[in-house]
C-alpha cells in the first residue's frame, strides 16, 4: 500500500498586482498590434525620411502623421461603438450604410446649392442651420441603431440578419434622400468637422477624443462595462443575476449607429459631398477588422475600447502606406488583407499557446512555492 | 496477494499551475479487468491526472508506463493511439449526425475515396450490439435520450483509430462523470455495459460524485486530496465513512447540523411571511402554486424530475412571468417581471445549471459575487474597486473559497468553488429569501456540507432558504417544512420533523399523507 503523506499547508498565493489601468484598458494582448503598428511606421521612416516631419502652416500642423490620424478618425469612431456590440457577442455590418445616411441627411438638409455671390465666390447658403442640421442626421442614425436593437433585443433576431436587412435597405435610404445623385455641399461652414483645426490640430480627433471619453466614462465608471461583458459571456446567467439583457443589448445598438452616423458626418465634411452609393462603402469591415486588431474576440466578453482606436490606426496607416508606396490600385486591397492576416494569425490561441509551450521553464517556476 | 501486472502505472507526477500545486508526486495504478475509482473532493486534481492520463496537459514531473514502456502521449488522440480512450463527463458528440456518423466518422476504415455508408452502418450495429445497445443507426444522435447516447459516446471511444488497417485495442477506457445526468435505470445500463468491457479486460477509470455508484461498480479506490495522493483501497475494506473522511481529511460526521429535530421554526406561524403566494402559476408550468416562507425558515421542495420544481423556483424570482396568483413579499403584493425586479426586492437565485445559467466563466471571481450587488444598486452606483476587492476576499474567506486570488476567471475553479462564488454572489445582496435549485449537484461531499452548513447558518438568523434537491437525505435533513410537488402542481407540505422518507415518498407517489 501507498503510504500517506501528511497534507501540508497549501502554499500561498502569489502576490498578483493589481491590472494597471492602461493595460486593463488597452488589454494585454496587444504586442502584435503594436508591433505591426511600429513595422508600418518604420518602413515609412525608411522611404520617407520625412514621414514623421510636422510642419505648421497658417498655425494648423500638416504632416502625414496628421493626415493619417485625421483620415482615420471615421474608422476609429465606428470600431469604438462597434467594440460595444460585439463586447455583447453581437455583430453590426450596417455602419456603412448608415454612414450614408448621415451624410445623405446632412447634405439633402443643406441644400446642395451653389450660390455665387458678387466676384468672390460662393455664398454660404444653407436651409437649415448647422446644429439642426448635424442633430437631424445623428438623430436619424441613432433611430436606425435603435431600430438594429429593437430587432434583436425584442425579436431575438441574429444579429447578423438584422443588420443585414440595414445593410442593404440602409444604402437604398441614402440614394432615395439624395435622389440618386451626389450632392455636393457648398457651404462652408460645414467642412471644419471633417477639414478644420481647433488649436492646429485636426478638430476631427477632437470627435474622436470626446466619443472616446464618453463611452470610457460610462462603461468603465459605471457599471455598464460589466454588465456588457457579462451579457456577451452568458446573456441567460447575466439576466439571472439581475442584468438588463435586453435594455443594455438595445443600446449599445443604439450607440453604434449614432457613431456610425458621427463618422458620416465626417466623412460627408471631408469630401464636402454625400454619395448614397459609395459613402462609407465596406466600412463595416474595416470597423470589424479595427475591433479584432485592438483584442476583442468576436465571441463576446471582455472588450478594449483603446485597443480599437489602435485597430483603426493601423488600417489606415497601412491603407496610407500602401498608397505612398505605389501599389497599384487594384492590388491594395490583397495587400491590406494579408497584413491583416498575418496579424491575426499572429494573436490567435494556437500561436500564442505555441509562444508560451516555449517558455516552459518560467512557468513551472512560478508556481513552485 | 500478488496483484496482476498493471495495465498502466502513474509515477510521481508532478503538475504546477500558476499559485497553485495541482498534483504533488502522485503514483496511481490500473489493473487489466479492474474498475478503478479515482476519489477525492474537488480541486483533489482528479481531472487533471486524467488530462494527465490523455495528454491534454504534460506533468512537469514523473513518469507514465504503459504495460511497462514509458510513454508521453501530446493529446488525446496520441492516448487514443495508444490505446487509451476517454468519455468526458457532457457529450462531445454532433447531435445533429446520425449514430453510426457519430461512431466511425474519422475512425479510418474507409479507406477507399468516399465513404461505404452500408459498411458503416453495419460495423456500428456491430459494436453498438457488443455493448448490448439495438438502436436505428441511422437516426440522429439528437433522437436518443443522453443515456444512449453517453453509450455511442462509449462505442466510439472503443473503436480506436486504424492505421494501415490495423485497429488498435482500447486498453484503457476513461469514464469521467459518465451518470452525472443519467436517470437510475439508466445508469443500470451503463453498469452492465462496463461489466461486459470489464470481462473483455479492459480497464476502466471511473470517476463520479456519486459514491453509492462508486462502491457498486468499483474493484479498487485510489483516493487524491489537495492534490496529493491518501492512497489506494479495495472497495471491500473501506466503508463509505472510511472513505468520506480520507477524502475530506478531517473527521465530518456524515450528519450536519439537523434541522428536522427543531419544531420552533416549522411551526411557529411568523406574523409576515417573506413571502407568500397564493394560487401563482403560469400555464404550462407549475400552476395555483401556495406557498408561505417565513423569515429564518427553510423549506425543501421535495419531486421527481420533472414535478416542476425548477419551475417553482423559476417563478418565484421572476424569470417566468406568473399569469394567475397573487405574489406577497413582506405583506406587499408585487409582480416581477423580471430577475431584477425580484432581487430589488431581496431575493436570490442559484440555478441548477451552474455552467449555463450560474457562472460568468471568462469573468473573475470577484467580478462573479459583485454583480447581483452591482446591478441591484444600479448602473450607475457603480462599486469602487476597492469596495469590490474588500467583498470578493470577504467572502472568499466566509466561504472557503479555494482560489489563488479574487481576480481568476470563476471557470477556473472546481464546480465546488464555483457554487460557493455563487452562494457569495447572493450573499453579497443581502437577501431575504434565498432560492436554491440543487444546490449540491455535481459537488463532492466535503462542499456540499459546507455550503448546506452556511446556508443554515444564514437561515438561523433570518434569511428565509427555499430549496429543492433530488437527494431525500438533505431534503429530510435540511427542512424546517417539506414541500412536495407532483406534476408541477403542490401535492403536500408538512413539518420537517414530521416528515421522513416515506411518508415523502408516498405524497410524490400518489397516496395520501
Amino acid at each position: 500500500m501507498m503510504p500517506v503523506p501528511p497534507t501540508p499547508e497549501p502554499p500561498p498565493p502569489p502576490v498578483v498586482p493589481p491590472p494597471g489601468l492602461v493595460r486593463s484598458i488597452i488589454g494585454r494582448d496587444h504586442f502584435w498590434a503594436l508591433a505591426t503598428l511600429s513595422l508600418l511606421i518604420i518602413y515609412n521612416l525608411a522611404t520617407n525620411p520625412h514621414f514623421f516631419a510636422i510642419s505648421i502652416q497658417d498655425g494648423h500642423l500638416y504632416g502625414s502623421i496628421i493626415d493619417i490620424l485625421n483620415r482615420s478618425a471615421p474608422l476609429m469612431i465606428i470600431a469604438m461603438g462597434l467594440t460595444l456590440v460585439i463586447a455583447t457577442h453581437g455583430i453590426d455590418i450596417s455602419v456603412g450604410a448608415v454612414v450614408a445616411i448621415s451624410g445623405a441627411v446632412a447634405a439633402a438638409m443643406i441644400g446642395g446649392e451653389l450660390v455665387m455671390s458678387g466676384g468672390t465666390g460662393m455664398d454660404d447658403v444653407t436651409r437649415f442651420s448647422m446644429p439642426v442640421v448635424i442633430a437631424a442626421a445623428l438623430g436619424v442614425s441613432l433611430l436606425f441603431g435603435m431600430w438594429n436593437g429593437v430587432l434583436i433585443s425584442s425579436f431575438g433576431m441574429q444579429p447578423i440578419i438584422a443588420t443585414l436587412i440595414l445593410l442593404g435597405t440602409g444604402r437604398g435610404v441614402a440614394q432615395l434622400i439624395t435622389n440618386g445623385q451626389i450632392i455636393t455641399i457648398y457651404y462652408r461652414p460645414y467642412y471644419a468637422i471633417g477639414n478644420g483645426f481647433l488649436l492646429g490640430v485636426p478638430f476631427s480627433l477632437f470627435i474622436v477624443a470626446a466619443v472616446a471619453a464618453v463611452i470610457l466614462l460610462l462603461t468603465r465608471k459605471t457599471a455598464l462595462g460589466l454588465f456588457i461583458e457579462a451579457i456577451g459571456i452568458n446573456p441567460l446567467a447575466a439576466r439571472l443575476a439581475g442584468v438588463r439583457a435586453r435594455t443594455i443589448t438595445f443600446a449599445v445598438y443604439a450607440v453604434c449607429g449614432l457613431c456610425a452616423g458621427i463618422a458620416g458626418l465626417i466623412v460627408s465634411s471631408n469630401v464636402k459631398s454625400a454619395d448614397g452609393n459609395n459613402a462609407g462603402l465596406l466600412f463595416e469591415l474595416d470597423a470589424i477588422l479595427a475591433v479584432v486588431l485592438g483584442g476583442t474576440a468576436l465571441t463576446g466578453g471582455r472588450f478594449f475600447l483603446l485597443g480599437s482606436v489602435l485597430g483603426a490606426l493601423i488600417i489606415q496607416t497601412l491603407t496610407t502606406t500602401i498608397y505612398a508606396a505605389g501599389v497599384a490600385p487594384e492590388v491594395t486591397l490583397v495587400v491590406k488583407g494579408l497584413v491583416v492576416f498575418i496579424v491575426s494569425i499572429l494573436q490567435s490561441d494556437k500561436i500564442k499557446a505555441m509562444i508560451h509551450s516555449a517558455a516552459p521553464a518560467r512557468r513551472a517556476q512560478g508556481g513552485t512555492p | 496477494m500478488t496483484d496482476p501486472a498493471p495495465v498502466l502505472e502513474m509515477r510521481g507526477i508532478t503538475k504546477y499551475f500558476p499559485g497553485v500545486r495541482a498534483l504533488s508526486a502522485v503514483d496511481f495504478r490500473l489493473l487489466p479487468g479492474e474498475v478503478h475509482s479515482l476519489m477525492g473532493q474537488n480541486g483533489a486534481g482528479k481531472s487533471t491526472l486524467v488530462k494527465v492520463l490523455t495528454g491534454v496537459v504534460t506533468p512537469d514531473a514523473g513518469q507514465l508506463l504503459l504495460d511497462g514502456q514509458d510513454i508521453r502521449p501530446q493529446g488525446p488522440l496520441e492516448a487514443q493511439r495508444l490505446g487509451i480512450s476517454t468519455v468526458f463527463q457532457e457529450v462531445n458528440l454532433c447531435t445533429n449526425l446520425s449514430v453510426a456518423e457519430n461512431i466511425l466518422l474519422g475512425r479510418g476504415g474507409t479507406s477507399t475515396v468516399a465513404i461505404r455508408w452500408r459498411e458503416l452502418r453495419r460495423q456500428a450495429v456491430a459494436l453498438l450490439a457488443e455493448l448490448n445497445i439495438h438502436i436505428d443507426v441511422t437516426a440522429p444522435l439528437a433522437s436518443y435520450p443522453l443515456a444512449i447516447q453517453q453509450m455511442v459516446a462509449i462505442a466510439r471511444a472503443l473503436t480506436s483509430e486504424t492505421r494501415g488497417g490495423n485497429a488498435i485495442r482500447t486498453r484503457l477506457l476513461v469514464l469521467d462523470e459518465p451518470t452525472s445526468s443519467l436517470a437510475d435505470d439508466e445508469v443500470k445500463m451503463l453498469f452492465s455495459v462496463i461489466r461486459r468491457l470489464k470481462a473483455q479486460g479492459i480497464a476502466i477509470l471511473f470517476i463520479s460524485h456519486f459514491l453509492d455508484q462508486a462502491f457498486e461498480i468499483s474493484d479498487r479506490f485510489t483516493v487524491l486530496r489537495n492534490g496529493q495522493l491518501v492512497g489506494e483501497y479495495p472497495v471491500a475494506q473501506l466503508s463509505r465513512m472510511d472513505l468520506i473522511v480520507k477524502m475530506v481529511g478531517k473527521e465530518i460526521a456524515e450528519t450536519a447540523p439537523d434541522r428536522a429535530s427543531r419544531t420552533a421554526a416549522a411551526d411557529a406561524p411568523a406574523a409576515v411571511p417573506v413571502v407568500q403566494a397564493r394560487g401563482l402559476g403560469k400555464t404550462g408550468s407549475v400552476t395555483g402554486l401556495d406557498l408561505a416562507v417565513a423569515p429564518g425558515q427553510a423549506i425543501g421542495v421535495a419531486g421527481l424530475l420533472g414535478s416542476g420544481r425548477t419551475e417553482t423556483a423559476r417563478l418565484l424570482f421572476g424569470i417566468d412571468k406568473a399569469d394567475h396568483g397573487t405574489l406577497e413579499i413582506e405583506g406587499k403584493p408585487v409582480r416581477f417581471s423580471s430577475p431584477l425586479d425580484a432581487i430589488v426586492h431581496g431575493m436570490g437565485f442559484c440555478p441548477e445549471d451552474r455552467k449555463h445559467e450560474g457562472i460568468l466563466a471568462e469573468l473573475s471571481i470577484r467580478e462573479n459575487i459583485i454583480i447581483a450587488l452591482q446591478c441591484k444598486r444600479g448602473i450607475f452606483r457603480s462599486l469602487s474597486r476597492a469596495r469590490q476587492d474588500e467583498i470578493a476576499r470577504s467572502y472568499i474567506k466566509l466561504l472557503g473559497i479555494k482560489a489563488p486570488d479574487a481576480d481568476v476567471p470563476i471557470s477556473k475553479l472546481s464546480g465546488g468553488n464555483q457554487q460557493k462564488v455563487l452562494l457569495a454572489r447572493w450573499l453579497a445582496t443581502d437577501p431575504k429569501m434565498l432560492i436554491l435549485d440543487e444546490p449540491t449537484r455535481g459537488i463532492d461531499v466535503g462542499a456540499k456540507i459546507e455550503i448546506m452548513a452556511e446556508v443554515m447558518a444564514l437561515c438561523d438568523n433570518g434569511m428565509a432558504v427555499v430549496f429543492s434537491s433530488s437527494e431525500m437525505d438533505e431534503i429530510l435533513r435540511y427542512s424546517d417544512r417539506v414541500v412536495v410537488l407532483r406534476d408541477r402542481a403542490k401535492v403536500g407540505e408538512m413539518a420537517g420533523h414530521d416528515a421522513d422518507e416515506q411518508k415523502v415518498f408516498q405524497i410524490i407517489a400518489g397516496g395520501s399523507p
